[in-house]
């Protein structure tokens, strides 16, 4: 294939992929939008492989299939509750390989540049080789954190912005002593060690955000993983990568700036790490009785309403509660009532993780609204349902300007007639904040298991 | 200690102090109830009832009053008819009563009382905050009114409330206007609402908006800016250009709607008069008014009290006893009240009780304390509505934020000096991919924006599919001589294809999962 076909066949790559992005904007259109993403990577790896600078096919089928396989055997495996791990390791694969395309072009001898654009080229180097390590070791310890193989709490080493701040400036000179080195051909010294710095660079950022903040990483590593591929191809004067990591990256910057305004919280706090540092004084002390309930009240108290809202959160994820809730919410509509879904924005550990569980229990999406639809309307809902979900639903976050978690918007179920929270015990939720939602007197508490609880009470229902 | 729950003797009331389910709690407490003969006739419970729950019943009320260590009553003291002498004297000598007392309007009645050396808890007295409001009988009372008085205005009014399209024509809906939302008035908007009338409200207290409109009802503005929240949750006295202001909407209200029901009241103070003569005057004929503030003189210029009268072809209902109307209901809710207070008084359950002045509650409702006066008390702690302001309230100090066309232009500054520094090294080749690279991240941002916060997550899989792409540089390497760098890109194309099919899989899997 001629360089100019290639050239247009990244350009129509280029198109399908935002085509690709855009339909992914709604529903009607997003099975459209993957299969022209599908499409536009189908004919760029054609396209290239055609090119004149591709021979070797046999590493390439080989690498190709098995990866394809492995890929393709992880998607069809995973839980949908595991998805926010599937995420973040594929966040650490892209970059895993920007490290090892930066050092692969580093060490080809065929480029032969000269001035600036030979130092440009080498910037280029640089800097895709430290985002792509930095992607990759942050998102591994995003893994580990998110599948619980590490703790979820946030490891706050003193002095941690200097630390950072430290790792940044030695990044930079050793950047200066790289582009002198190469001029030698020893260029590899300066930048295996940047590569070790920016791998604890990305440990370290991730160690020190908290499990209820991962919605946020999990984007920004998104976000990361497209700025790598960008940088690479600048490294290798490729548009159509450019393009499409640039759209990657901005399309995670915006995921990760979404999650920080549903917390009320400044993106870089997030990345900086440590929920609540920042919060002056003492924050409220919950004080008042709790009052438990079983799954027959329950039962009596759903036959009751009219208006039910189910208001799910990570607990709900962990005990797989999701069928059972759908079960329950089919029978509810079954015998008129009116049962809906309120999403909080960071409900979960990634974005848009409670709707994909609810989609996998094939609770309709038609019925499942976001916090801003319904945050209104509490005062028509007779019961709300609180599964495993703690943080964002508050009352601290808009009452109390000390709390933690204040001004962070919460579904304001207690509006509306009574609320029932399932909880495994008392414990207080990922932000280590007490909840005085738990003891207002139109809140009962059902403890237990969320699925065993729920499969108790659709039996009672049922019964 | 014994508990005496006498027949009520004032005229037209049904209510009684206790239920037998009181009684029967009360009971528990570690209380001997005696019960006058005859005492819940009126709210349709009889003797037997009483009896079952555990009771005694006394034959007359000289006998009941000697014999209790504390009478509970629904109204103060008077006059009995039978006995030809006041209740007051009938109370024994350091006994205990509780009952609604009204301190402020019955100042001979707290001297008599007070000469007996009695202990006197008034239901009225009892303070306005969270904890007391299970034995709040005022609220419980005025919720039973602000129903009745809907019930009351049903009758005299000529026309459905609700409105309906009939083979017979078109029924337009009532049209109800209810002054003061407070508990009365929350009532009945709720009892109105239910019946399908259109219902409007209007109250000084700006804070009630809320509770209007969560009740479905409109919530009349007053273009008028004056905060009506006295201490305790009530209401205060407006000033004369607040309350002309307020005269003029009720005069344009008074035209437009069927019903009225006005439950305005400043604690300790004669009812204000806000529906005139002229008001009644145009309102349409058949229309009614009820006036629960009739007590107190009442809202309207023409009520008279107790009785249901006619003017300018517009029924005016004055009744004072509403609650009394629905006997049974109220002296369920009252005598619940009740209870309350007697656990409260006995914390520990032996059938005593301990007037604690130390407890704020129990603090509020003792107007009188072995014979020494004790009303009013001290102003209560915590009110339900915010302080009041004393000084200019704060938003008015602050300047509206000032443009900082530095802070916002600085960013763009140092970008644009930033691009211009870049621009003026870096060779064309590079600035080519710059535009490129610059060009599709707004590209990004404008579709990003758009996306549902539902497909957050196949969002995600699918960017992280086509990050994958990172392969196209993998493979122009792969075919390198060099055996290391073949090695390291072969490896990489391997690592991305796992994306590229991963991620598109993952995504179609969740994509069809989600359905209508």
């Amino acid at each position: 294939m001629s360089h100019s076909l290639v050239t247009m066949s990244y350009i129509i790559a280029s198109i399908l992929f935002i085509l690709s992005l855009s339909g992914l904007s709604k529903q009607e259109t997003a099975r459209r939008g993957n299969y022209y993403g599908m499409l536009g990577m189908a004919i760029a790896i054609a396209a290239t492989a055609f090119s004149a600078s591709v021979t070797s096919y046999t590493t390439l089928i080989v690498a190709l299939a098995i990866g394809g396989a492995i890929g393709a055997r992880a998607a069809l495996k995973v839980e949908m509750t595991q998805m926010p791990e599937l995420v973040a390791i594929m966040h650490s694969l892209v970059g895993m390989a920007a490290v090892l395309v930066g050092y692969a072009n580093f060490m080809d001898s065929t480029i032969v540049l000269h001035g600036v654009e030979r130092t440009i080229h080498e910037i280029e180097i640089y800097i895709g080789i430290l985002i792509g390590a930095v992607t990759f070791s942050g998102s591994v310890i995003a893994f580990c954190k998110l599948s619980e193989k590490i703790s979820g709490k946030p490891l706050l080493l003193p002095g941690r912005h200097w630390f950072n701040l430290l790792l940044l400036i030695a990044a930079v000179v050793l950047g200066g002593v790289f582009l002198q080195q190469t001029e030698n051909g020893l260029g590899i010294v300066p930048l295996a060690i940047m590569t070790g710095i920016a791998l604890v660079f990305g440990v370290h950022m991730v160690m020190a955000i908290g499990g209820a903040d991962m919605p946020v990483v999990v984007s920004m590593l998104n976000s990361y993983s497209g700025w790598a591929a960008a940088a690479t191809g600048f490294m290798l004067s490729n548009d159509l990568l450019i393009v499409t990591g640039a759209l990657v990256g901005s399309s995670g910057a915006i995921l990760s700036y979404i999650m920080c305004r549903a917390m009320n919280r400044n993106f870089i706090s997030v990345i900086a790490g440590g929920f609540g540092t920042a919060a002056g004084g003492e924050a409220a002390v919950i004080e008042g009785e709790v009052q438990p309930i079983d799954a027959d009240e329950t039962a009596s108290l759903l036959l009751e309403a009219k208006n039910i809202m189910i208001i799910p959160g990570y607990g709900m994820a962990v005990a797989q509660a999701q069928h059972t809730v759908n079960e329950i919410t089919k029978l509810l509509k079954e015998k008129g009532k009116k049962v809906g879904f309120g999403i909080h924005p960071v409900a979960g550990r990634m974005p848009g993780h409670m709707n994909v569980l609810l989609a996998e229990a094939k609770v309709p999406y038609d019925i499942v609204y976001e916090m801003d639809e319904i945050n209104e309307d509490w005062a028509h809902v007779d019961v709300s349902i609180v599964i495993g979900a703690n943080d964002i639903v508050n009352p601290s976050a808009l009452d109390d300007p000390n709390s933690p978690i204040a001004g962070m918007p919460v579904l304001e179920c207690w509006k509306g007639g009574t609320t029932i929270v399932l909880k495994r015990s008392m414990a207080s939720g990922y932000a280590g904040v007490g909840n005085p939602l738990f003891v207002l007197e139109n809140t009962r508490m059902l403890f237990g298991d969320a699925n065993a609880t729920m499969q108790a009470v659709l039996k009672a229902l049922k019964g | 200690m014994k508990i005496g729950i006498p027949k009520e003797i004032h005229p037209g009331e049904k209510r009684v102090a206790t239920t037998p389910e009181a009684a029967e709690q009360i009971i528990k407490l570690g209380f001997s109830v005696l019960v006058e003969t005859g005492a819940g006739l009126g709210a349709n419970i009889s003797d037997e009832a009483y009896k079952e729950a555990g009771a005694d019943i006394v034959d007359n009320a000289k006998t009941l009053w000697e014999q209790s260590d504390i009478v509970i009553k629904v109204r103060a003291p008077e006059r009995h008819p039978e006995l030809t002498t006041d209740e007051s004297d009938l109370l024994r000598e350091g006994g205990k009563l509780i009952s609604f007392i009204w301190p402020a309007q019955n100042p001979e009645l707290m001297e008599k009382l007070a000469s007996k050396q009695a202990t006197v808890l008034a239901m009225d007295s009892v303070p306005r905050m969270s904890r007391a409001q299970k034995l709040d009988a005022l609220s419980s009372m005025a919720n039973i009114a602000g129903y009745r008085a809907i019930v009351e205005a049903a009758q005299h009014f000529g026309r459905f409330f609700t409105g309906q399209i009939t083979a017979a024509g078109k029924i337009p809906p009532a049209k109800v206007l209810v002054i003061g939302a407070g508990v009365a008035g929350l009532a009945a908007i709720g009892a109105a609402k239910g019946m399908g009338a259109i219902v409007r409200a209007f109250d000084t207290r700006p804070e009630v908006k809320e509770q209007i409109e969560s009740m479905d009802a409109e919530f009349l503005m007053l273009d008028f800016k004056e905060e009506g929240s006295g201490t305790g949750g009530y209401a205060k006295t407006m000033s004369k250009e607040f309350i002309e202001a307020e005269m003029a909407l009720f005069a344009r209200q008074a035209m437009e709607v069927d019903i009225i029901v006005t439950t305005a009241l400043i604690p300790g103070k004669p009812a204000p008069k806000l529906i005139t003569q002229g008001m009644v005057k145009s309102m349409k004929p058949g229309s009614v008014i009820v006036d629960l503030a009739a007590e107190q003189g009442g809202n309207c210029e023409l009520t008279e009290k107790d009785q249901v009268v006619v003017r300018h072809d517009v029924t005016i209902i004055g009744y004072t006893n509403l609650p009394s109307r629905l006997a049974n209901q109220s002296s369920q809710l009252y005598s619940t009240n009740i209870r309350h207070l007697l656990t409260e008084l006995s914390p520990e359950k032996n059938g005593e009780i301990n007037v604690n002045m130390d407890d704020e509650v129990i603090r509020g409702a003792t107007v009188i304390k072995e014979g020494k006066i004790t009303w009013p008390p001290p102003p209560p702690k915590l009110s339900a509505a915010p302080t009041p302001q004393t000084e200019a309230p704060a938003y008015a100090l602050q300047e509206p934020p000032k443009a900082q066309p530095l802070k916002h232009l600085l960013p763009l500054i140092v970008g644009g000096l930033l691009l211009f520094a870049t621009g003026a090294v870096a060779p064309e080749t590079f600035m080519t991919h710059f535009t490129v690279f610059v060009l599709a991240c707004f590209i990004g941002y404008q579709v990003i924006w758009n996306v549902s916060p539902s497909l957050h997550t196949p969002l995600m899989s699918v960017t992280n599919a086509i990050s994958g792409i990172i392969v196209i540089g993998a493979l122009v390497q792969v075919s390198s001589p060099d055996s290391i760098i073949s090695i390291l890109a072969g490896l990489a194309i391997l690592i991305a294809s796992i994306n590229i099919a991963g991620g598109f899989l993952v995504t179609r899997r969740m994509l069809e999962m989600f359905r209508k």
